[in-house]
């Protein structure tokens, strides 16, 4: 059974317990430690970012550098519709869902032709692309400085977001969570195992008649359209937009804290942003230089010695309890 | 009409001298790929590594330019050699993701010891001489140092062809690009083929990042910063071939000036826009076999 799941053929459908974890956590945050509401709503985006990541590189193998551009394009668009055109945040949010998604699929077409070196250049290609556009056409996006307290209205014309970040988490534990239902749901479906089928064979995948093309392309799109949401939840929520969004370090940082947590587990995707945001959150400030060398000598260590991430090595120890009870 | 051609003529010039930097420091990877199929996206790290040493050799020891060009060439090539038996070949047989997450770790690391050792702001070594000034051609001047990296960057291009074309050190490792495995039953050990290999390309690329600090800074994110030029320069020129990549680098140098020189204001956008058109024509490159 852990090894069938290990290749993202699930058993069972059905929720565990232990899966409503994350939430109950979440709540309780909300109750007992309200002060980090704004940091938990930061960490609770990061985490849909993650997530939309692991659907493509975890279960369909696409291994990508670019992620960030959809995420960056996703808050650029709610930042400038929400200056422009209306700063209702349910309206914004799907538009912005809608420019990361149509994105994801014009450029998805276009990378998934290719495999290996060139599909690494071309995610890296893109993600540059975006961030030179939005560094360059100041009009619009700001420049380098950014679009400064973005107008965004209360929710449904009623909530409205306090400077204590109260309303700004609920509503992203509510969009995360309903997102985080769509992956499990896709992940456990018929089409989420022909896409980890195209991962592990495509060619054998094309033989039984499988259009693996059209498969990768659609689970691509709703990857992008879902990083989209997350960089529109994050504009929103701090009512700024600026470059950090975009670029290659941001990818890589992401791919960083999904191995961290480990890939293809779903809940990967939220171990390693928290592990990797708190951590930040303390380090990071204390020792600015040594957090990179930090990262960078922990994603050696998990590469060589933990495959699994966090998630693998608590797998690992769980399995052994088992067996040595029996 | 002069004004323009002018233009040209210096787009040209600066776009040669780029383009040659650009490829004596991709080339080795083009070779690791295609011997391999490892994706090192640390490549960069070893052009910064040789641009930083050559820099302390220099400013520290006292060593003169010439002896520490090729002194810091030789210590990243040997060090890239012992990173390659310690980490690299245990990953030859893993699959994409996690050769792409070791090199992003190794860039991660590199990035942060390069801004502990020498601060955020760009370094060059001081230029000898015979580098500085202007070089009188017809009826326009050029910089010395930009046609002295154009002239040692041919030699060394013309020493690497002649090295793979007719040595028999090249023919092992054309024929181990062909295909490995034949290569190996007919007693070729493609592991120390491989070794000598990357430490061949490290050292170029080391020599490419010391001898070019002037054309591309030298700051410490430069593995990060550079990575998507050298990748560039890979794709389109086709992999595991030598001279894809020196039509890649070229076109990708002279572009580069070009739009630089002409549209400023849209950086470096034409670059991947063609980049993405023309993978979308040919996924395998401009001279690369198709799979």
């Amino acid at each position: 059974m852990a090894a069938a799941s290990a290749i993202g053929y699930a058993s069972s459908a059905r929720l565990r317990p232990i899966e409503l974890l994350p939430w109950a956590l979440a709540l309780a945050v909300f109750f007992f430690a309200p002060t980090y509401q704004p940091l938990a709503a930061y960490v609770l985006i990061i985490i849909l970012f993650a997530l939309s990541l692991d659907l493509i590189v975890g279960y369909g193998g696409i291994v990508t550098l670019g992620h960030s551009a959809y995420f960056g394009l996703g808050a650029y668009v709610a930042g400038v519709f929400a200056v422009r055109v209306t700063g209702d945040p349910l309206i914004g949010l799907a538009v912005a869902a809608a420019g990361a998604g149509l994105f994801g699929l014009v450029t998805g077409a276009v990378i998934l032709r290719t495999h290996g070196l060139a599909l690494l250049m071309l995610t890296l290609a893109i993600t540059s692309i975006v961030l030179e556009v939005a560094n360059k056409w100041t009009t619009v996006t700001g420049g380098a400085d950014g679009l400064h307290s973005v107008p965004i209205q209360p929710i449904l014309g009623y909530f409205r977001f306090d400077m204590f970040g109260r309303t700004a988490f609920v509503y992203c534990l509510i969009v995360v969570a309903l997102c985080w239902w769509l992956v499990r749901t896709i992940v456990y479906s018929p089409f989420g195992v022909s896409l980890a089928g195209t991962r592990e064979n495509d060619v054998r995948m094309a033989a039984v008649g499988a259009p693996v093309y059209r498969r990768r392309l659609l689970a691509y799109t709703i990857s992008c359209t879902l990083a989209g949401i997350a960089g529109a939840l994050l504009t929103q929520t701090t009512q700024f937009v600026g470059l950090s969004v975009l670029g290659f370090e941001l990818s890589g940082e992401l791919l960083v804290m999904l191995v961290l947590g480990g890939v293809r587990r779903i809940y990967g995707a939220f171990v390693g942003p928290v592990v990797f945001l708190v951590a930040k959150d303390y380090l990071a400030k204390q020792f600015p230089e040594y957090w990179y060398l930090g990262i960078g000598i922990l994603l050696i260590v998990i590469v060589m010695f933990a495959r699994g991430g966090i998630l693998g090595i608590l797998d690992g120890v769980l399995d052994r309890l088992r067996r040595g009870r029996r | 009409m002069d004004a323009f051609l002018a233009s040209l003529v210096s787009i040209g010039f600066h776009g040669l001298a780029y383009g040659m930097i650009l490829y004596v420091i991709s080339v080795g990877l083009s070779v690791t790929m295609g011997l391999m199929g490892f994706v090192n996206l640390a490549h960069g790290v070893f052009a910064m590594a040789g641009g930083y040493l050559m820099y302390s050799l220099m400013t520290r020891l006292g060593l003169p330019w010439l002896p520490a060009l090729a002194l810091a060439c030789l210590l990243v090539a040997a060090g890239s050699m012992a990173l390659e038996r310690l980490l690299y070949a245990r990953l030859y047989a893993a699959g994409e993701l996690p050769q792409v997450l070791f090199t992003i770790g190794l860039i991660f690391v590199a990035v942060a010891v390069a801004r502990i050792a020498y601060g955020p702001l760009p370094l060059a070594a001081p230029l000898p001489d015979f580098l500085s000034g202007q070089v009188e051609l017809g009826s326009r001047s050029f910089p010395t140092y930009r046609v002295g990296v154009i002239v040692a960057a041919g030699i060394i291009i013309a020493a690497l062809w002649f090295g793979l074309e007719r040595t028999r050190w090249g023919a092992m490792v054309r024929a181990a690009v062909d295909n490995r495995a034949m290569a190996q039953s007919v007693g070729i050990d493609t592991g120390r083929l491989f070794t000598t290999t990357f430490a061949l390309g490290s050292g170029l690329a080391a020599l490419g990042g010391a001898l070019g600090a002037d054309l591309i800074a030298m700051t410490p994110t430069y593995p990060f910063e550079q990575l998507v030029y050298f990748l560039i320069v890979v794709a389109i020129g086709g992999l595991g071939t030598l001279r894809g990549p020196f039509l890649g680098a070229l076109l990708i140098g002279i572009g580069d000036t070009a739009c630089k020189y002409w549209v400023p204001q849209f950086g470096a956008f034409f670059i991947y826009a063609a980049t993405m058109a023309l993978l979308l024509w040919r996924p395998q490159g401009l001279l690369g076999r198709a799979q």
